[in-house]
């Protein structure tokens, strides 16, 4: 009972708290450049704002696109509920493994790309091909880096992965080098950051995310901004706790959950400074080279299953 | 023999292979020449790291000789000669362009697959506690091989030769701690003559064909295209 209550409330942590990451994100790059920054409350502020609003629907929108932005906060955060935050071993991990995780977010990326082209507009259908186009390149690479998790965890069950790597101690892996590398290159891409989109432009040529949701207003567009938020939050949970998990809970003493709280948040701020560095070292990719640095990082994936097989095992 | 049960110095052995591998990929998709020359001597430097590693856990003494060989001549020396032949040469703003990347990334992973199956065997014989890497090191002489054949321009060419060399001194070092030192100091001077005979190639192909593009050879000097 008490670990329903617990799965429960981390799943409310994660969806309140995927803002806040999003907020950091934008301070850090913000004194990185040189700019004052905005508070980092300020999307919850966004957020409240767009709630407020009134919709404005196009006069041909049908059922999907009003029921789009449901569905994609909703399966996000499914997603959200089966990721090990705070503690492992919760009830919600068992419903549903890894493979599952890449379904729930191919079936809003499936959605969002079909409300695209609801409305008929150019910059719709041009987002939606686009967004297919990234995904399809990302999806394997980052099928690739979970099996090679599961490969050596023996489950695709993250909780049973995290338990794994945590009761192994400190390993050196050339397998996750790799494949946490892979995992870092397709979550820059799945979330839409630079090299690949660019979230914060509306400008017509490069967007790519933001060319689909265009139509959107009110509630709805608030909701897909804060599912897009909760999907950085997962990646970089993911990769946080899935290849470093220390810190994590292992029972639900409350001290523990403490410890697990602190570590997670310690890990999502380094992380969340490291992309920052990132995107602000580099410049936005031409589409067309997008292609090129999803298959590096699908060629990671695939080293890091290679390295696995050749090196760790036998 | 399980990961797990390998001390940290021997992990770090297989870590430092894999990056080794993942170098050799590195220089397969680079186009530009003067990155690639950088990434061969990072090859370089970790091919010596890894050298000195082996030395530490299996206390061969000789071993550190070779990695400060290895150290000396193919992360500074080499690389430092091919550079400055590149500036000479003034060259270092092209590209060399590789045709469909893609797919010679996973001709390159599908060597990977290929030294593991040969390799295999060996791994079952051979008790030393570097044997998994045996099937990297093939990879690495492989994957220079490839690059030889994808690429059109001498000085990338002559780059992946050298790390074929690389992946050669990796094969002795792995499954036999190296050989003997009169062998090794030999092919060092001699890794080191080739460096400097391919500078001089370089001068007399681009005098004779006025590009370093060796596409150029396959055509008649007299037929104009």
């Amino acid at each position: 009972m008490i670990a329903w209550l617990l799965a429960l409330l981390q799943t409310l942590l994660f969806i309140g708290a995927a803002p806040l990451l999003s907020g950091w994100l934008k301070i850090a790059k913000c004194r990185l450049q040189n700019r004052s920054a905005p508070s980092l409350l300020q999307p919850y502020r966004d957020l409240a704002k767009l709630f407020g609003k009134s919709l404005v629907l196009a006069e041909h929108a049908s059922w999907l696109f009003r029921s789009t932005p449901y569905i994609v906060f909703g399966a996000t955060a499914l997603a959200a509920a089966v990721i090990p935050l705070v503690a492992v071993r919760l009830p919600t991990a068992a419903i549903a493994d890894v493979i599952v995780l890449v379904g729930f977010f191919a079936l809003a990326r499936f959605f969002l790309a079909l409300a695209g082209m609801d409305i008929g507009t150019a910059f719709g259908g041009m987002g939606a091909s686009r967004e297919m186009t990234v995904s399809s390149l990302a999806e394997p690479a980052l099928l690739m880096a979970v099996f090679t998790l599961a490969m050596t965890a023996s489950s695709t069950n993250l909780s049973t992965a995290m338990q794994y790597t945590l009761d192994s101690g400190l390993v050196l892996r050339p397998s996750f080098l790799f494949a946490t590398l892979g995992l870092m290159m397709v979550a820059v891409a799945e979330t839409g950051r630079v090299p690949i989109d660019n979230p914060v432009t509306h400008l017509e040529l490069t967007m790519i995310h933001e060319a689909m949701i265009l139509e959107y207003s009110g509630r709805h567009l608030a909701l897909i901004e804060w599912a897009g938020q909760l999907k950085l939050m997962i990646y970089a949970v993911l990769i946080a706790n899935i290849f470093m998990p220390w810190g994590i809970a292992t029972d639900f003493a409350p001290a523990a959950l403490l410890i697990g709280v602190l570590a997670i948040t310690f890990k999502l701020l380094v992380l969340g400074a490291v992309l920052v560095l990132v995107e602000t070292l580099l410049a936005k990719m031409r589409l067309f080279k997008a292609p090129e640095y999803l298959h590096l990082a699908f060629l990671l994936s695939l080293l890091g299953m290679l390295s696995h097989v050749i090196l760790e095992a036998g | 023999m399980a990961l797990e049960n390998l001390s940290l110095y021997e992990q770090a052995i297989l870590l430092l292979a894999a990056m080794v591998l993942f170098t050799s990929f590195a220089l397969l998709a680079q186009t530009r020449i003067l990155n690639l020359i950088r990434v061969f001597a990072w090859q370089g430097t970790l091919l010596a790291v890894t050298t000195g590693m082996v030395a530490v856990v299996s206390g061969q003494h000789h071993l550190y000789i070779s990695a400060l060989l290895t150290f000396v001549l193919k992360a500074l020396l080499i690389p430092w000669m091919l550079h400055r032949l590149v500036l000479r040469l003034d060259i270092q703003r092209d590209v060399d362009s590789v045709v469909q990347p893609a797919v010679v990334l996973l001709g390159g992973a599908a060597l990977v697959v290929f030294c593991y199956w040969v390799a295999l065997p060996i791994v079952h014989l051979s008790a030393l506690i570097t044997r998994n890497t045996i099937a990297v090191s093939m990879a690495v002489v492989l994957l220079g091989m490839l690059m030889i054949i994808s690429r059109r321009k001498a000085v990338s060419q002559v780059v992946g030769f050298m790390s074929m060399e690389n992946g050669l001194f990796f094969a002795a070092m792995v499954s036999t701690y190296g050989m003997p030192m009169a062998v090794e100091l030999g092919i060092a001077f001699d890794v080191l003559v080739a460096a400097i005979l391919f500078g001089v190639f370089f001068f007399q192909i681009r005098a004779s064909i006025d590009s370093l593009d060796i596409d150029r050879l396959n055509r008649l000097h007299e037929v104009e295209e």
